[in-house]
Order: structure tokens, then C-alpha cells, then sequence
């Protein structure tokens, strides 16, 4: 591969592409230069598969076919959106308009009455593109989309990602030909620590500077790394850019690699991610073909090659010397550092080891500069983050925003706020490793040092929005059941620690809990910070800490009271059937599986609260809402 | 759990193919998980006996093959149903009610998470977020996801297996 070779390609895919990503007035002229009249994007990542885009992707290129359309629409399968919760999704270009929650009938329609008629089919629009006076705006002026900005996720669901041609066009591999032919690794280096640029899997360690560590250690054979053992349960954005746009993890993972002079990358990627594995299998063997990879690339004399290595299901191999030693073929557990592993890390020797979110916003910063990229965010966390939205919130799905965003934008405009009228309670941020932000303090802004400072910390970009009705307690004690599943044993402090938590939590949500209990967790949990060998049990106790710290009270009434005032909590809460509204109709009394329930037809019924085995099986059937829990 | 093991049934043309596997990766530096992936591909578990393979084959002792496999979640000793059903008790999917969403499966199934039915159609375990968190809660059945779930439903999806099995059988 020449540069004349890289740009011809971009040249040839380049007016496909712009047909998605120019303003409105210039899509239509664009989409005249080429071949097709229009362009069809469904998202076929993991969210709208499993909503059933396969299905619908199935019946377009069958209706494309029987209505002789297939040689003018171009079908393009892409990667995330970003709105998970509204798929299967569809964007025609050059109109720009977006259609939520296809489905195979739908689509029929679509594509007479819009692709063949130039009739847009209102109904089937994302509600909030249509205005109350019928006009239709497109997806960046919605409030999901208006105060995003989108750098690591800015190929995502306008590519595709089985195609590099169209990553070329969209300046793909121009990052790595400008480190590689104008820039010495130093240059490069300075390049991404002038940046600001900070690990985005939760750390936020500056990137720069393990780059910098790498190079000075002396050695033949590095390694690069990527870490995309997306591991926090309720964090998706890594899959997403994976699925969205693999191209441009191996273009950063090759420019890391002439930086420290490394020749080999692994990627290291959960095996319960199949589609994202099976496209970055595509992207590394078509970067071989085209010579993105391999020997000698552009001609300079540089040997890169990237190879993958499945995870399969340790949350701990998401702590950087752990997923080494699970590459290396062992059990993953952590060892201490130092050696840091810039020093000493996979197979002994010096290696980078970044997260994919981090590694995405690395080809933009060569080939942009660094002082773009600083000028966005706030001082101390230079760029955007990528959060993972989701729980009790309207707009559930993916949103990449400047550092210094606050919360309240978050969950009120982006997220359109909670559902069904209830309250915000708190944001739970960081996962298993971190802690909550509670409605006091929606103002903050998020970024690195301001999460710190409220006790929780960014994480990898989980973000779980909590409303009313959830427990605290609860949810803490969630968290600590998993870092007890997933605390790999080696060291005493975390798996006697967590496994010691969770018993207090225990206690307490069943009724049993002592005040005293809570200065015995405190404590416990200051020596498991200051002595667990890895992250993962220093981190563990933070969605307690956290949680105690914002809301004592419902300790307390779970302590002193007996009482869970959110309703959640089994021991503490019982089923009881509103009279009113009962009708008697015996569906609960026939689904008890304890055989609690007990009433004559048409006469209220009652439940027997020394039978109840609190299941919850009633209140799921009753049709009158006639159940509730004290 | 061991209730439900059966007596290894391994077919030649599996050792085969596992043989063929091993030789593939055995200079790759970090093969055990590589080889232990595909051997469970192979043989749908890591049974002992295919442990012993796995180990004589890559030159290591059977403790270190067995300490990998039974670190990580995804290996699984012992044979799984027909169906595998995953329910995701991530984050988002436990916030919104996925554990009922598993009492309800285990309640019709007569089976708790991490066993299989006597009849080995279903086997059930739960899982830790599939990415799918804007559906939440869901339940995957071998690679089909359901989502935005609630406890109602899962007697019609489960029904929908069983009747196939009918058929099947008919």
C-alpha cells in the first residue's frame, strides 16, 4: 500500500460515504455523484440484532429486489447508533430520516411508499424527529443527539465496518501514514501526552505517559494490547466500537506499536461478544490484505501484525496484569506492581496496554493534532467520554459527550429524563468499581477529578440511572455478590473481604443489621483499599462506601426501623391485596405457589402473610393492580 | 449439579478433530485457552476426560488444565442442556427486574441456575451482561436474545421449545 493507493480508495468511497455525514442542503447534490439514488443504513450491531434487524434486513433486500429498487438503494449494514432501546434502527440518506423499531411490515411499506414513491412514512418515524407541525428534523437536531459529540464513536453507525474501503474513506489509516512518514516515535508520544488524552477503561492513567515508559524500557520484542474485556456489567461502548468501526483500534494499535517499537498487538476480547469478534476478525484480515498490516507498511520499513485472544468470563481480567497472565494461557489472576507492565508485561516483556474506547480517539489525535483534541473537556480530562446509559431512563443506549457534560444534561436532555414519572435518585457510575452520584449532586460535571471527589469514580462508562423505587442497600449488596463471584481468590484481603461485606449487607436487608455493623464495614473497608493486590478488591467496596456515605438513612431504617423504604428488600416488605380494587377473580389465588392466597369469585381476596413466600408471582398477574408491598 | 453429568461420550471423530486443534496451537505461546475454547466447541463441555487430552497434548500436567478451566466462568465441566438458557443479571437488566425474570424460568423449569433438566432439554444459567442493556431485562436461549421481558412471558417462550421438541419426536 502507497499513499497514492490509500488515496485513490478514499477518493473512489468518498461521496458514498459524505451522502451520511455532510448538512442536509448538500446530501442530495452529493448522493447525484454516485451510483446510488439512495442509501439504506441499518444498524447491525448487538442491541438491534437482538431486537431482530437480521429479519428486517432480510425483508428490505427482499422488497429492494421485488420492486427492481436493488441496483439504485444501497443497503449498508452498520454499527451502533447509539439509541439501543429504539431498535431495530433505519436511516435513509441523502433525506437524513430515521426510522425506530422496524420491523419486517413495516419495512414493505417503507420501501414502496419511501424508496420508490419519495413518500417518507411518517408513522414509522422516531417520534421526536417528527415536530408537532409535521416537519421532520434529522437525528443531530434531536435532544439525544444535540449535545453529543462524537469522536471514538464517530464512525459508528455511518460506516461500514465490514468494508475498510469505506473506513479509508472517512480518513482511515491517514494517522498511522502521517506517524509513520513524518513523525520519529518520540513525536508520536508527545503527540498523544500533549492530548491530555487519559485511559478511558477507568483509570485514567495519561495515555502519553505508559507510551512514554514503554519506549524508554530498553528490549527487542514489545507488545501493544487491548484491553477489551469490557467486563462491568451494564457497560457496552467497547462492543459498540468494536462492531462500529474495528478498523480504526488496529490503525491506533499500530500506531502504538511504532511509538514504543513494538512489532505485535494482541486484542484481548470477551468471547460473549461473537458479532464484535467476528468483525474485527474481518477488519484484520482485509487491513493484511490491503497491506495495512504485515510487512513493510507504506513502504517505511515498519512490521505490524494484531492477533486476538478470547477472554471468557473473568470480570478480574479486565485489571491489566490479570489479562496478561490470561494471555499468557494461565488463570487470570493479577500480579503485583511494580513491575509495571510498560516495564515487564506480556511474556516478560515491556508492553502498552490501553482500552478500546482509548485506543479509538488515537488515529483522530495524529492525524487532527493534539491541540484539537485539548480544546475540548474540561483541564484535568481532556476529550469526550463514552457512557453506556441505561436502567430507569427513557433514551437507554450510547452517548459520547465533552468531558464536563454535566449530569442533569445527561439524564434530562439526552436521557429525556425517567420514566413513567418517577423520581431521579442517583446515577450509579464506575460499576462494581465505583459509586453513585445522588440527585444533590446532578450538577456536577463529569470528569475524572470531579467523580473523585463525590466518591465515585468514571469507570469504564457504565451508567446506571436509579429512580425511586430502587434500594440502595440493595444495589450495593448486588455489586458485592458479584465482586464475590468474580474476586479471583489469590489475595486474602479480597476474598475474605468481599465475601465478609456481603454478610453484613446480608444481615441487614433481612432485617438482622446492628448500627454497629456499619462502622465494622467502614472499617473493613479502608484495609481492603489500602491492602487487596489489585484494583479489583482496593474497588470493591466502593458501591458500599458510597452508597453509606449518600444514603445512611435507608441503612438506618433497614437497621432501626425494620424497614425498606424503597420496597424492595424480601424480608422487609410484604404483599397485600388493596379490597377496592380486587375483583376477584382468582388469577393470583391460582398462581401462588405457596397457596397463600385465599378468597371466594368476585369477593376480594386476602393473602396469609405466614404463608408468603414473597415471590411476587401475584403482583405479575394481577390485571387490577390490586397488589402491593408495604 | 453433578446430578446431571452422564458418562463421557466422546466419538473418535471428535478426538480427531481435538487432536487436530491441539497441533495447530501447540507452539502458540499461550495455547491452553485457545485449545480449551475449541475443545468445548467440540465437545459442548470439558469433561476430564478431555481435559487429560488437552493436557498430554500441549505437554502440561492435568492440575494446570483443570485450574484454567474451572477459573473462568465460560468453561463448563459439566454437559449443558439442548438449550442453553442465559439470563443476564448485569446492572442494567437487575435494576429492571431480571431476577424475577430467573425465578420465573426456574419456577416453570423445576431447576435452579446451573442445572439442567432430567429430560436435558434446558439448562439454565445466568450471566453477566450480554451488551443488549438497551432491551433490558433479557434471556438468551442458545443464541436468540428476548428482551424487554417481563415474567408473563416466559411460560409461552419456554412452551415454544418444548412444543418443537414434540415435533421433533413425533
Amino acid at each position: 500500500m502507497t499513499f497514492e493507493e490509500l488515496t485513490r480508495i478514499k477518493e473512489a468511497n468518498k461521496e458514498v460515504v459524505l451522502v451520511r455525514k455532510l448538512v442536509k442542503e448538500k446530501r442530495e447534490e452529493m448522493a447525484s455523484h454516485t451510483a446510488y439514488r439512495k442509501q439504506v443504513l441499518i444498524c447491525g450491531g448487538t442491541g438491534c440484532t437482538s431486537s431482530g434487524s437480521k429479519k428486517v434486513i432480510d425483508a428490505l433486500e427482499k422488497s429492494l429486489k421485488e420492486n427492481g429498487l436493488d441496483k439504485e438503494i444501497l443497503v449498508v449494514r452498520t454499527g451502533c447508533f447509539g439509541l439501543c432501546s429504539l431498535g431495530p434502527i433505519m436511516i435513509v440518506y441523502p433525506e437524513g430520516v430515521f426510522y425506530s423499531q422496524a420491523t419486517p411490515e413495516g419495512v414493505e411499506r417503507i420501501v414502496k411508499e419511501h424508496l420508490r414513491d419519495g413518500n417518507v412514512v411518517k408513522d414509522l418515524l422516531y417520534k421526536d424527529t417528527v415536530q408537532p407541525d409535521g416537519t421532520i428534523i434529522s437525528l443531530s437536531e434531536t435532544n439525544f443527539y444535540k449535545k453529543q459529540m462524537r469522536i471514538a464513536l464517530r464512525n459508528c453507525g455511518v460506516i461500514d465496518p465490514e468494508n475498510i474501503e469505506e473506513y479509508i474513506a472517512v480518513h482511515g489509516y491517514l494517522g498511522l501514514y502521517k506517524a509513520l512518514t513524518s513523525m520519529t516515535p518520540d513525536e508520536v508520544i508527545k503527540e498523544v501526552l500533549d492530548s491530555g488524552l487519559r485511559g478511558r477503561g477507568g483509570g485514567g492513567f495519561p495515555t502519553g505517559r505508559k507510551w512514554m515508559f514503554a519506549k524508554a524500557t530498553p528490549g527487542d520484542i514489545k507488545y501493544v494490547a487491548c484491553n477489551a474485556d469490557e467486563g462491568d456489567p451494564g457497560a457496552f461502548m467497547d462492543r459498540s466500537i468494536l462492531e462500529g468501526d474495528p478498523q480504526c483500534i488496529i490503525e491506533a494499535m499500530a500506531i502504538a506499536g511504532y511509538a514504543i517499537g513494538a512489532h505485535k498487538g494482541f486484542v484481548y476480547v470477551r468471547a460473549e461478544y461473537p458479532i464484535a469478534v467476528q468483525r474485527l476478525s474481518i477488519a484484520i484480515e482485509q487491513a493484511r490484505q490491503y497491506g495495512l498490516l504485515g510487512k513493510n507498511i507504506f513502504g517505511t520499513g515498519f512490521d505490524f501484525d494484531v492477533e486476538i485472544r478470547l477472554g471468557a468470563g473473568a470480570f478480574v481480567c479486565g485489571e491489566e496484569t490479570a489479562l496478561m497472565t490470561s494471555i499468557e494461557g494461565n488463570r487470570g489472576e493479577p500480579r503485583p506492581r511494580p513491575p509495571f507492565p510498560a516495564v515487564k508485561g506480556l511474556f516478560e516483556k515491556p508492553t502498552v496496554l490501553n482500552n478500546v474506547e482509548t485506543y479509538a480517539n488515537i488515529p483522530r489525535i495524529i492525524y487532527k493534532g493534539s491541540e484539537w483534541y485539548s480544546s475540548i473537556g474540561t483541564e484535568g480530562s481532556r476529550g469526550t467520554k463514552v457512557f453506556a446509559l441505561g436502567g430507569k431512563i427513557t433514551n437507554v443506549g450510547l452517548v459520547e459527550i465533552p468531558m464536563g457534560t454535566t449530569l442533569r444534561e445527561i439524564i434530562e436532555e439526552i436521557g429525556g429524563g425517567i420514566p413513567n414519572g418517577k423520581k431521579f435518585k442517583a446515577a450509579q457510575t464506575g460499576g462494581p468499581s465505583g459509586g453513585c452520584i445522588p440527585a444533590e449532586h446532578i450538577d456536577t460535571p463529569i470528569d475524572y477529578d470531579s467523580l473523585l471527589a463525590i466518591g465515585s469514580m468514571m469507570g469504564s462508562g457504565g451508567m446506571i440511572i436509579l429512580d425511586e423505587d430502587t434500594c440502595m442497600v440493595d444495589i450495593a449488596k448486588f455489586y458485592l455478590e458479584f465482586t464475590v463471584d468474580e474476586s479471583c481468590g489469590k489475595c486474602t484481603p479480597c476474598r475474605v473481604g468481599t465475601r465478609k461485606l456481603l454478610q453484613y449487607l446480608d444481615k441487614i436487608t433481612k432485617g438482622n443489621g446492628e448500627m454497629e455493623d456499619l462502622e465494622r464495614i467502614d472499617e473493613l473497608a479502608k484495609h481492603m483499599q489500602k491492602s487487596s493486590l489489585c484494583a479489583l478488591g482496593q474497588t470493591a467496596p466502593n458501591p458500599i462506601l458510597s452508597t453509606m456515605k449518600f444514603f445512611r438513612d435507608e441503612y438506618i431504617a433497614h437497621i432501626q426501623d425494620k424497614s425498606c423504604p424503597a420496597g424492595v428488600c424480601k424480608s422487609l416488605i410484604r404483599y397485600e391485596i388493596v379490597a377496592d380494587k380486587c375483583k376477584g377473580c382468582t388469577l393470583c389465588a391460582r398462581n401462588c405457589p405457596a397457596k397463600a392466597i385465599t378468597g371466594a369469585v368476585k369477593q376480594p381476596h386476602v393473602i396469609d402473610a405466614s404463608k408468603c413466600i414473597k415471590c411476587g408471582v401475584c403482583m405479575n398477574n394481577c390485571k387490577f393492580g390490586a397488589i402491593i408491598t408495604k | 449439579m453433578a446430578e446431571n453429568s452422564l458418562a463421557f461420550k466422546g466419538t473418535p471423530a471428535q478426538e480427531e478433530q481435538l487432536l487436530a486443534v491441539i497441533a495447530k496451537n501447540k507452539e502458540l505461546p499461550g495455547a491452553l485457552l485457545p485449545v480449551l475454547h475449541e475443545a468445548q466447541e467440540i465437545y459442548g463441555y470439558l469433561p476430564l476426560e478431555v481435559q487429560q487430552m488437552v493436557a498430554d497434548g500441549l505437554g502440561i500436567s492435568l492440575s494446570e488444565v483443570y485450574g484454567v478451566a474451572t477459573f473462568y466462568s465460560r468453561f463448563s465441566l459439566t454437559p449443558k442442556g439442548k438449550h442453553k438458557i442465559s439470563v443476564c443479571l448485569g446492572t442494567a437488566c437487575y435494576v429492571k427486574g431480571a431476577d424475577k425474570i430467573l425465578a420465573e424460568v426456574e419456577n416453570k423449569l423445576g431447576i435452579k441456575s446451573g442445572e439442567c433438566t432430567p429430560d436435558g432439554l434446558f439448562s439454565i444459567d445466568s450471566c453477566r451482561c450480554v451488551g443488549a442493556c438497551g432491551l433490558a431485562p433479557v434471556m438468551m436461549i442458545d443464541e436468540e436474545v428476548y428482551g424487554k421481558l417481563t415474567p408473563k412471558e416466559i411460560g409461552a417462550i419456554l412452551d415454544k421449545y418444548i412444543a418443537e421438541e414434540g415435533g421433533e419426536q413425533a
